[in-house]
């Protein structure tokens, strides 16, 4: 059980970290998950999760099966990935992001057979280690957003977890495509936590649910009555509550420390697609190859939660959907955190979780006016940062100011810029006085 | 997929934002504004209505004039410079001269505005310089005052004022305390303001903090002084402070805990003027002085970030290191 045994685990009456609310648009929410055929083209970029870039394992012309390994690295920190379709390797090339980073990526053109690789068999789990060892070679990494490979995640000291959190606050004011799997999939969920629980031996997991959700909350805790070790927690429908260590003070009370992990606190916390993933692979032994986006926006004509082969081009993807005028900004993932595109043949990657497209009134950029020290920013900020100092700190190179006021808190949630009346720029700002002072930090370790 | 004719835009996440902006914030507070605008014109008449009719105009004049002599966007749209031409004619009697009017906007919006960078970046707030400049200027002009009477009662828009009016009265025993104070234009009817601070918590503008502290700390320094604390806060411009000065946003702390310092701050200090000072009334002067040290304020009470909880511990150890 660890050190926080004693009584440390009561999930909370009312939630401490409270959020903005920002208005929903979760049309998407009540239809059926619909699946996109083939597309006509396949990219797999070689990084798609957080650490080291998959080398390309194959060759143009070569032939591969559903379930091919195509990207492996003998780096740790990585995550292999598998062709969705079988076909020929068109091309290794280099692939451009609207970040501005490059990376190469493997062009498979389908061959519509699907064939599926031989090598494809359910994994043999006995312990935790093979639990790990399977997850290694499954594609799956932190599919909410973050990417990161979930088996590293998985490899943790687990004397000190005593709770392993499941995220389904899907807190993304657009997107439902999380909810789809509660509802559709609680099975894999559920089998997926029981394996991890089974074989870790942590003692509690719980499901973490927005009540803006409550077929999901019912049916998921009416499923996992009869596991004792499994529970729903209800958090309140608010941006960003879906976020990681806002999950983890208003579900145990417990904050993150600066620089640390939750599982230096005592808990795992994987997105609830992630765990579904590794419920399903653990049966079927196939390695991730499709996910869940939500496709909406003001110019699509037919909004929906579509299952998408990883690696079809976002343009494929919104000819599916239907369009009924020129989209002017896409975005992949949702609208807060998601990142505007400027290709349309950039490829749906395994932890994105949505696709907006808007037309020109999204187009028009709110001008920025002078701060009025409204402090909304510092307010509504859930990890209780100052984002209008940061900034300011950030804008006059001040490295020790950064440092007093914490900027690598900073979870990149945006709720700064979006309660900003000024417009300014805060979340942006923020997002690199982090990356700044974590360069700065680096460096004077390298010093010291 | 066709390419779009038109470049997709690319920008940084979040992708959407909320639809206040630092114009409706101030609409908001002019419309906080209207019902003790309306009292005051019931009880004044007309004179009232042209005080704030002038420091309005003024205060948008200067801020027009003063961005186009610099050269540098406007802000007179953004409604700030109506605001304070509001709450400087709300801190002025009716019957003074409306050259003082335009004298004291020009203070307010060019001295104590522009001069330091404009919206957002002056230290302290413009209206409360302008009235205090005229309280020091014209201090026979400023304190000749006309008691309130519903000379345009005939009207039967007004007489629905009246209520309104016995209500303020009914409750402030004031006037027999302090003699002079009969009130400048804003700070007549407690429950305009009262409708107006209700307004403005609702629109979450302001958060309750600054006025329920400030006149929490009044009425409580009264008590123990032995006055009467519903009639210490209730009167003069007290609420007219709490609700729209103490909370403007650029003059005062950015944290919860830092605007609570600041209103217990400004209470004390009125009461300390109130009591026993030369002044008659304490509001502006406290906030003006509260103005000054909101940088030390700031200074004292950040928030703790989540996860930074053992800052202090943390850098003691790595000073033992």
């Amino acid at each position: 059980m660890g050190r926080f045994e004693g009584g440390a685990f009561r999930p909370r009456r009312s939630v401490e970290l409270r959020g903005v609310s920002i208005p929903h648009k979760k049309e998407t929410a009540q239809q059926q998950t619909t699946y996109m055929p083939l597309p006509k083209q396949i990219i797999l970029p070689m990084q798609q999760h957080v650490g080291v870039a998959c080398e390309p394992q194959v060759k143009r012309r070569a032939h591969v099966d559903v379930g091919t390994l195509v990207g492996h690295t003998e780096a740790f920190m990585s995550e292999d990935i598998f062709s969705p379709v079988s076909g020929t390797v068109k091309d290794v090339r280099a692939i451009h992001y609207s970040s501005g980073k490059s990376d190469m990526a493997v062009v498979i053109e389908p061959d519509g057979e699907q064939t599926v690789d031989e090598a494809i068999a359910p994994p043999e789990v006995t312990d935790y280690m093979s639990l790990i060892e399977a997850v290694k070679h499954s594609g799956i990494v932190g599919l909410g957003g973050a990417g990161f490979p979930t088996w590293l995640k998985m490899d943790t000291d687990l004397a000190n977890i005593d709770s392993w959190l499941v995220n389904g606050a899907e807190c993304e004011p657009y997107l439902s495509s999380d909810y789809r799997e509660m509802v559709e999939r609680p099975q894999t969920i559920l089998a997926g936590i029981k394996a991890c629980l089974d074989y870790s031996g942590v003692p509690r997991s719980l499901i973490c649910i927005e009540d803006n959700k409550p077929q999901a909350i019912e049916l998921l805790r009416s499923m996992a009555a009869d596991d004792d070790r499994i529970d729903v927690f209800v958090l309140p429908a608010r941006y960003p509550q879906g976020a990681s260590r806002v999950i983890l003070r208003n579900v145990t009370g417990r904050s993150v420390p600066r620089g640390g992990h939750l599982t230096d606190v005592g808990a795992l916390l994987f997105n609830v697609t992630t765990m579904s993933e590794i419920g399903r692979f653990l049966q079927d032994g196939m390695p991730l190859t499709k996910r869940r986006i939500t496709v909406m926006g003001d110019v699509v004509e037919r909004p929906q939660n579509l299952e998408v082969f990883i690696g079809t081009p976002i343009g494929e993807i919104l000819d599916y959907c239907g369009l009924t005028d020129e989209p002017r900004r896409v975005v992949i993932g949702g609208p807060m955190m998601g990142s505007t595109q400027v290709e349309m043949d950039s490829p749906i990657v395994r932890q994105n979780s949505g696709l907006l497209a808007f037309g020109e009134s999204a187009a028009v950029v709110p001008q920025t006016t002078a701060c009025i020290k409204c402090s909304a920013c510092i307010d509504n900020c859930p990890m209780r940062l100052a984002p209008i100092d940061i900034q300011k700190a950030y804008r006059r190179d001040d490295v020790a100011a950064l440092d007093r006021l914490m900027a690598d808190l900073c979870v990149e949630c945006g709720t700064c810029s979006y309660v900003c009346p000024a417009k300014q720029p805060l979340a942006q700002s923020v997002r690199l006085a982090r990356a700044y002072l974590r360069a700065e930090q680096r460096k004077a370790r390298g010093r010291a | 997929m066709q390419v779009p004719k038109k470049p997709l835009v690319l920008l940084a996440a979040p992708q959407i934002t909320t639809p206040v902006t630092t114009q409706s914030i101030m609409r908001d507070v002019l419309i906080a504004l209207v019902p003790a605008l309306i009292c005051s014109v019931a009880y004044f008449g007309l004179p009232a209505l042209s005080v704030v009719l002038t420091a309005v105009a003024s205060c948008m004049g200067f801020e027009w004039l003063w961005c186009n002599l610099r050269k540098i966007p406007h802000t007179v749209y953004d409604l700030s410079a109506a605001v304070t031409g509001m709450l400087l004619a709300f801190n002025l009697p009716s019957t003074i001269p409306l050259y003082m009017v335009v004298i004291g906007s020009f203070v307010a919006i060019v001295l104590a505005k522009e001069l330091f960078g404009g919206i957002g970046r002056n230290f302290a707030n413009p209206a409360i310089v302008g009235r205090i400049f005229l309280a020091v200027a014209f201090p026979v002009a400023m304190t000749t005052f006309v008691a309130p009477q519903l000379a345009l009662s005939s009207v039967d828009v007004l007489s629905s004022a009246t209520p309104l009016a016995s209500g303020a009265y009914a409750h402030t025993p004031v006037e027999l305390l302090m003699g002079t104070h009969m009130g400048v234009l804003g700070e007549t009817s407690a429950i305009a303001i009262l409708i107006g601070c209700a307004y403005l918590l609702v629109r979450r503008v302001i958060t309750w903090h600054v006025p329920v502290a400030y006149t929490g700390t009044v009425a409580l320094l009264s008590l123990l002084a032995g006055k009467d604390p519903v009639a210490q806060a209730l009167s003069g411009g007290l609420l007219l402070g709490a609700v729209f000065m103490a909370t403007d946003y650029t003059t005062t702390p950015a944290t919860k805990r830092g605007k609570l310092v600041f209103a217990v701050g400004c209470g004390l200090i009125t009461c300390l003027i109130r009591f026993w000072g030369n002044l008659n009334e304490g509001v502006a002067y406290s906030i003006l002085f509260m103005n000054l040290l909101v940088p030390y304020i700031d200074a004292l009470t950040p928030n703790t970030p989540v996860g930074g909880e053992g800052r202090r511990r943390a850098r003691r150890e790595k000073a033992h290191e």
